[in-house]
């Protein structure tokens, strides 16, 4: 097998980052990975139409997170175990961790120079009055 | 988004994220040198941290623990290794055995190198962490540190665990 170039691992990275930035997704992905469902029962389990389920069923499928097959009228679904715990999703879920403290920073900084002075009388603008 | 850059190393067992953050350097700085600050950002609200001792100077030891939603709690420790501020500091994560903080040698270390660079706008932080095998980064994620504790891998632990008895 040929070994992935840095840019397909990319792409592939970002189809794990969009499969599992979804709740129902995560969600879905919870269930088939306890054991195969039907598409239809699936679609069953959440409050939302047929069509929106598999829709995300088919975001799951696309990033290899999650395989299907037919049975009959059935499209039957199951979540691939070994790729759920490879390295690139476990940096992926990595990846969201950091993602999030970035943003609890970056609205950190944002409040500094937003209007949170009230208890503030100094004119001194340039350091920070924050005190245990 | 102030993440500009992601890297993953599947060999090197690697995540670099690149941010640019509209704040000087010193600004980034002090959110790591204060233990106040620091735990506003570095628990996902789920698991908030809570940082006992925490002195950014090389040889010293950072003592902190996560608050599980269920109340328990998740001890861990940075051992501090070199420091270079405002510029960055590099340490190793573990986790510890209990209250006492003392390091759990069955749990795997993870090496954390962080950089601060000024830029127009303000500061370019690289923040790298690499881990020695996959086990060790399946235990940091299995600890339901990810955001939201909604970690798909967190749930399966049980499920395979049940499968190989």
């Amino acid at each position: 097998m040929n070994e992935p170039t840095t840019r397909e691992r990319e792409d592939q990275a970002d189809a794990w980052f969009h499969a599992l930035a979804d709740r129902t997704r995560r969600d879905i992905l919870r269930r088939v990975l306890a054991g195969e469902h039907s598409v239809s029962t699936l679609a069953r389990s959440y409050d939302m139409s047929f069509a929106a389920v598999q829709k995300h069923v088919a975001v799951l499928e696309r990033s290899g997170l999650l395989t299907k097959r037919r049975q009959g009228r059935e499209a039957l679904a199951s979540g691939d175990v070994e790729a759920v715990r490879s390295v690139g999703v476990m940096l992926t879920e990595l990846e969201a961790l950091w993602r999030g403290r970035i943003s609890r920073m970056d609205e950190l900084f944002a409040s500094d120079t937003g209007t949170d002075t009230d208890t503030q009388t100094s004119t001194d603008t340039t350091t920070s009055t924050q005190k245990d | 988004m102030p993440v500009t850059d992601v890297q993953h190393d599947l060999d090197a067992l690697t995540l670099t994220i690149t941010a640019d953050f509209a704040a000087p350097v010193e600004r980034v700085w002090e959110v790591y040198a204060d233990p106040r600050q620091l735990e506003r950002v570095w628990g996902p609200p789920s698991h908030p941290a809570t940082f006992v001792d925490h002195e950014l100077a090389p040889g010293e030891r950072t003592t902190y623990y996560l608050t599980t939603p269920e109340g328990d709690h998740y001890y861990a420790y940075w051992d501090i290794q070199t420091v270079d501020g405002p510029d960055g500091f590099t340490f190793r994560d573990g986790f510890a055995l209990d209250e006492t903080f003392t390091p759990n040698p069955e749990m795997p270390e993870s090496q954390q190198a962080y950089s601060f660079v000024p830029t127009d706008g303000g500061t370019r932080a690289t923040y790298v962490s690499s881990y020695a095998t996959a086990e060790a980064l399946q235990t940091v994620l299995a600890m339901g540190v990810v955001e939201g504790a909604s970690s798909a891998l967190n749930q399966i632990d049980d499920l395979l665990a049940s499968r190989a008895a």
